[in-house]
């Protein structure tokens, strides 16, 4: 079960890193989008794997619980990474709505010739 | 040890008043300079106060403790020393404070200036009483940024800007360089308290960090106080008004790096590197700065160079490392403030009087302003060192401790380039004297001079009074001398403080020094003209030429790095990162495996399968964003599903439902942007990025299995313990939310709140540009559904919506106990407006819900704040929740807890943001000519009237 665990989370962020490279808007945002599952994946294994033991407490019996600690931190790092995403995209759709064009990078040789040209990238 | 809580506050009073005469300047100039005067003047008598015991050799301390485990805390100490400067820095700032009000003109902004030199003259204060040296740093910091502000006070001079900018860079510079000093000490001490500092000198001496320390330190003090070959800086700062240059430049700031080496004496000083390192700089100034004075015509200018030439001799005396210096240094400090300052005062009434500083076109000004001219001749010959003044005096005591000191097995060298300091400084202080009081009375004055009234000269009179009182009877000065200077020490000191000390050597040299210096005076033309056409290392070129190879390396660099390309920083930073990790991983040693490997039943195997099946779809396919989205959203569902297989029902219905709102937010958004994306990168760029995401994937991977199959030591026990005790909850994920870890989910949802009103903002700003326009222009695709809201849809979704209402309310109450709370309750709730909104389209259904979006996420943020400040009331730490049961006869007993309340604030501020990311982009459709539908069902029928027109109009369907 861990190694399933470990190579979804290294799947997630090969194919995360590999959209982040690319050189439009809307991969990237898939590709953070992709980065965060694998993050949060990551951070809620960090209190280990556990099958039928939620963090429940049971009145009635004695039973084990899967860490809470981590599931309580990546429950807000899910609703954040939300929070993120949406600003991506709306930075994003204004980025191309300003220039009429979702390319990230900006000209090579646009920065260190004249510091007039900030703020002309899309 | 006495106690000294008064310390704190009287260290905190300058910066209160600052904020003061901002807002009284409305009442006129006299009340904003009189409330300028009332923090001062209740600090001094505070002072005062506290006085008696200090002179008594008891040293008060106050601490309030802030981060005790990092050293950290707000201590102060008053001792001789602080005393002395607390003193200077009070009373000069009271004098200098009536002056300003005289000397700056209607047209300047008299606010500001009360509130800069408040806030430096606070600084100040921090610096001298500060018993913990972080805390000194701190103040010491703030003077050099306050005195930036004082120097460059008239922005529109650009004399006074380029003074500023260098004063800052060259103290700023010196100032880290001192950090970098103190922070080995106090790792040397193990203290940052500076008492416990100075208590183990022997330690710090014999550390072979002491060097690095010492040099790191003197370069912060040197720099302060300008000392060769940082004393540039000083001459450029009288840009700035004269009684910045009077309080800055003579009394206070520049003496801090004197008073930080008077500090420090007990830890640093008495080694063969403290004399040769700290006496010979300040020799070199000493001499240096007399010589360079001679040779200024601006008054000004003269007047900085021989401040320059003092802190010189100060540092020299200092450096000696002998008691008897020390207190020789201590009486200078007292005098050099009483008739530099009063100098400075005279320079500044000349210029206000007669519009020029320029020596050359001044004289005769004895006749014409009697009273500055006494002012100023009396403190002149004080500079000069004259008997019956101060000045002569400590110089005495100063040329007496010369004689004693051989540096280099020489005995010689160092009495004689002081005489030669003091020939030059009689020279200059006589010429000051008579190039600018004596001589003809002129008739070509830029304007009429005459003496000024009497607020402008009452302060450098006060100062001149004592400048004689104390040069007659100076054993009036002997009880603070003695204390400062066994403050400095560290031991008892016995100052015997008298002027005639009979016919010695030292007396020879003053004489020698007085007829050297008439000479030269008398000699000034021709030493002058030789004096100009010698080449000297112009300090503002050396300086601009560092500068400007600063800022183009920097520029280079940049340009280098950091050009705009964000997938060359990103491909960059996540090679670095493996490769350091792949370095961790290959040195470090990890313990091996512990914990057994879980089974993997079939169906997880298919999870897998799927999670891989979509990642790579993703990735292959991103080129169509639509059909990217959705495979983006299997990825979702199956994760959601592996949160409910490992044991987290709570994330499993947070992930399901973040997801369904991501995906629904990025199909609007995807409406607005195009639906391809082009292929650009060439194969060899593919090849590469896909090699950097596999080790970065395979890295990650290997880390997670690394620490998946070891056990760890986890404080979850004492949460699963205590949340239902402490917290009143069997969920114990959501007892952490809001109890155990409130504050970060406090933290969370306010972040949460920033992001909805951020992006509320960026299309506010975007509706007014350019864009605005485009969209208005924008055709719409040929292909979009002429069925804008089905009927279908519409009545499904209508039926849903009290179901899906009483759902999250389900899931909000029950949150506590069993999976669920008011994040995933806001969620679903959302989805349920949600689901309106794209059967009816957003304007129809918002015109049927009153609700402020804004001001949900403040009441959310809002409530769960109040929550927290309740638990205040009752006594507890923020947000400690309180929880406890109700019994009505026939139903079930109820809990109630006041953590449901913060939840409800959590609820409130989570639904507000993401509905008002939704209306953001509502907004975007309605300017690009979206129209409301009059009822919840509508056929659009203008493309059908298009299409009847246009028989070959048949809709494309490509780029889906």
């Amino acid at each position: 079960m861990e190694m399933i665990v470990a190579s979804a989370i290294g799947v997630l962020t090969a194919g995360g890193i590999y959209l982040i490279l690319r050189l439009r808007a809307f991969p990237v945002i898939l590709g953070m989008a992709m980065l965060s599952y694998a993050v949060n994946v990551f951070l809620f294994a960090t209190g280990r794997l556990a099958i039928n033991a939620p963090p429940i407490l049971n009145k009635y019996a004695d039973v084990s619980y899967s860490d809470p600690l981590p599931q309580a931190l990546v429950l807000t790092a899910i609703v954040i990474s939300f929070g993120m995403t949406a600003v991506l995209v709306m930075i994003a759709l204004g980025a191309y709505l300003e220039a009429d064009s979702d390319a990230i990078d900006m000209d090579d040789d646009a920065v260190g010739t004249a510091a007039d040209d900030k703020g002309q990238g899309a | 040890m006495t106690d000294g809580s008064i310390l704190a506050f009287i260290a905190i009073l300058p910066f209160l008043g600052a904020l003061v005469p901002g807002v009284m300047i409305r009442a006129g100039r006299n009340a904003c300079a009189t409330f300028t005067a009332v923090p001062t003047l209740l600090a001094l008598l505070l002072l005062l106060i506290q006085a008696p015991a200090v002179m008594r050799g008891e040293v008060l301390t106050t601490t309030i403790e802030w981060l005790p485990q990092l050293g950290l805390s707000a201590s102060f100490f008053l001792d001789g020393l602080g005393l002395l400067f607390a003193g200077m820095i009070l009373g000069v700032g009271l004098l200098i404070t009536l002056y300003a009000r005289f000397y700056l003109s209607s047209d300047d902004p008299m606010g500001q200036f009360y509130t800069y030199l408040l806030l430096f003259q606070g600084a100040m204060l921090g610096i001298v009483l500060s018993d913990n040296i972080l805390l000194l740093l701190i103040f010491w910091e703030l003077t050099s940024l306050s005195s930036f502000l004082l120097i460059g006070y008239w922005k529109h001079l650009p004399e006074g800007r380029q003074g500023a900018r260098m004063a800052l860079t060259v103290t700023g510079a010196g100032g880290l360089a001192m950090i970098g000093g103190m922070l080995i000490l106090g790792n040397i001490v193990g203290s940052y308290n500076l008492t416990d500092i100075l208590a183990q000198g022997d330690v710090i001496k014999a550390s072979e960090w002491y060097l690095p320390a010492l040099i790191l330190i003197l370069l912060g003090a040197f720099t302060k106080s300008a000392q060769f070959p940082f004393h540039f800086w000083l001459p450029h700062a009288m840009a700035a008004p004269t009684p910045v240059s009077a309080y800055l430049h003579s009394a206070t700031m520049v003496k801090a790096g004197v008073f930080l080496m008077a500090r420090m004496w007990p830890a640093l000083a008495g080694t063969d590197a403290w004399f040769y390192i700290v006496a010979t700089t300040g020799l070199i100034t000493m001499v240096l700065g007399a010589v360079i004075a001679l040779f200024k015509d601006d008054l000004k200018a003269l007047l900085a160079f021989s401040t320059v030439s003092h802190l010189g001799l100060l540092t020299m005396l200092l450096g000696f490392g002998t008691k008897a210096a020390a207190i020789a240094a201590m009486f200078h400090i007292i005098n050099h403030l009483t008739f530099k300052a009063a100098l400075f005062m005279t320079a500044g009434i000349i210029d206000h009087e007669t519009h020029t500083r320029d020596i050359k076109r001044l004289g005769g000004l004895a006749k014409l302003m009697p009273i500055t001219a006494t002012i100023g001749a009396i403190t002149a010959l004080s500079m000069a060192g004259l008997i019956p003044l101060n000045g002569f005096i400590s110089k005495e005591m100063m040329l007496e401790e010369t004689l004693h000191t051989t540096w280099y097995h020489n005995p010689w060298i160092v009495p004689v380039l002081a005489t030669l300091g003091a020939c030059f400084s009689v020279a200059y202080s006589f010429r000051f004297v008579f190039h600018v009081f004596g001589g003809k009375v002129r008739d070509d004055y830029p304007a009429t001079p005459h003496d000024p009234p009497f607020g402008l000269y009452a302060s450098p009179a006060l100062l001149t009074i004592l400048v004689v009182v104390i040069g007659l009877m100076p054993h009036l000065a002997e009880p603070l001398v003695k204390v400062a200077a066994s403050a400095v020490t560290g031991a008892e000191t016995k100052p015997y403080l008298k002027i005639w000390h009979g016919f010695n050597t030292a007396l020879y040299m003053s004489a020698l020094a007085f007829v050297v210096g008439i000479f030269l005076l008398y000699l000034h033309g021709g030493l002058a003209r030789i004096w100009d056409r010698m080449p000297r290392p112009e300090a503002k070129a050396i300086f601009d030429a560092i500068m400007q190879a600063s800022v183009s390396s920097a520029r280079w660099l940049i340009a280098g790095t950091h050009n705009g390309v964000m997938s060359r920083y990103l491909a960059v930073f996540v090679s670095f990162t493996v490769v350091i990790g792949y370095h961790a991983y290959a040195t470090g040693g990890a313990a091996p495996a512990t914990r057994e490997m879980l089974p993997v039943p079939p169906i997880v195997w298919i999870g897998w399968f799927g999670v891989l099946a979509a990642t790579w779809l993703v990735v292959s396919q991103h080129h169509r964003r639509f059909r990217s989205l959705i495979y983006l959203s299997i990825i979702g569902l199956m994760i959601s599903g592996g949160f409910v297989y490992l044991s987290a029902p709570d994330l499993a219905l947070t992930q399901i439902s973040v997801e369904t709102v991501t995906i629904l937010l990025l199909l609007l958004a995807l409406y607005f942007l195009p639906k391809e994306t082009p292929v650009e990168s060439s194969a060899g760029k593919r090849w590469r990025d896909g090699a950097i995401a596999v080790a970065g994937g395979v890295a990650v991977a290997a880390l997670a299995m690394a620490f998946l199959t070891r056990d760890v030591d986890t404080i979850s026990a004492y949460h699963l313990a205590n949340s239902y005790k402490g917290g009143g909850g069997t969920n114990v994920v959501n007892v952490i939310l809001v109890d155990f870890r409130g504050y970060d989910t406090y933290g969370e949802i306010i972040v949460l709140g920033i992001a909805g009103l951020t992006i509320y903002a960026l299309m506010d700003a975007l509706l007014r540009g350019p864009a605005a326009k485009r969209l208005r222009d924008r055709a719409f695709s040929p292909d979009r559904s002429r069925d804008r809201h089905p009927l279908m849809m519409v009545v499904v979704t209508r039926a849903m919506l009290p179901i899906a209402m009483l759902v999250g309310v389900y899931i909000f109450l029950r949150g506590h106990n069993q999976p669920g709370g008011g994040f995933v309750a806001g969620l679903v709730i959302s989805i349920a407006f949600l689901m309106q909104y794209m059967a009816s389209g957003f304007a129809w259904t918002q015109m049927r819900q009153r609700m402020e979006y804004h001001t949900m996420i403040g009441w959310g943020v809002l409530i769960a704040g109040l929550t927290g400040v309740g638990a205040w009331l009752a006594g507890k730490p923020f947000l400690t929740s309180a929880y406890g049961y109700l019994h009505f006869p026939p139903i079930e007993e109820f809990e109630w807890a006041t953590a449901i309340v913060f939840d409800l604030g959590v609820f409130l501020a989570v639904l507000g943001a993401v509905m008002l990311m939704l209306y953001s982009l509502s907004r975007i459709a309605r300017f690009a000519g979206e129209t409301v539908n009059v009822e919840p069902m509508d056929y659009d029928p203008s493309a059908e009237a298009e299409e009847n027109d246009d028989a070959a109009g048949q809709p494309q369907t490509e780029g889906q």
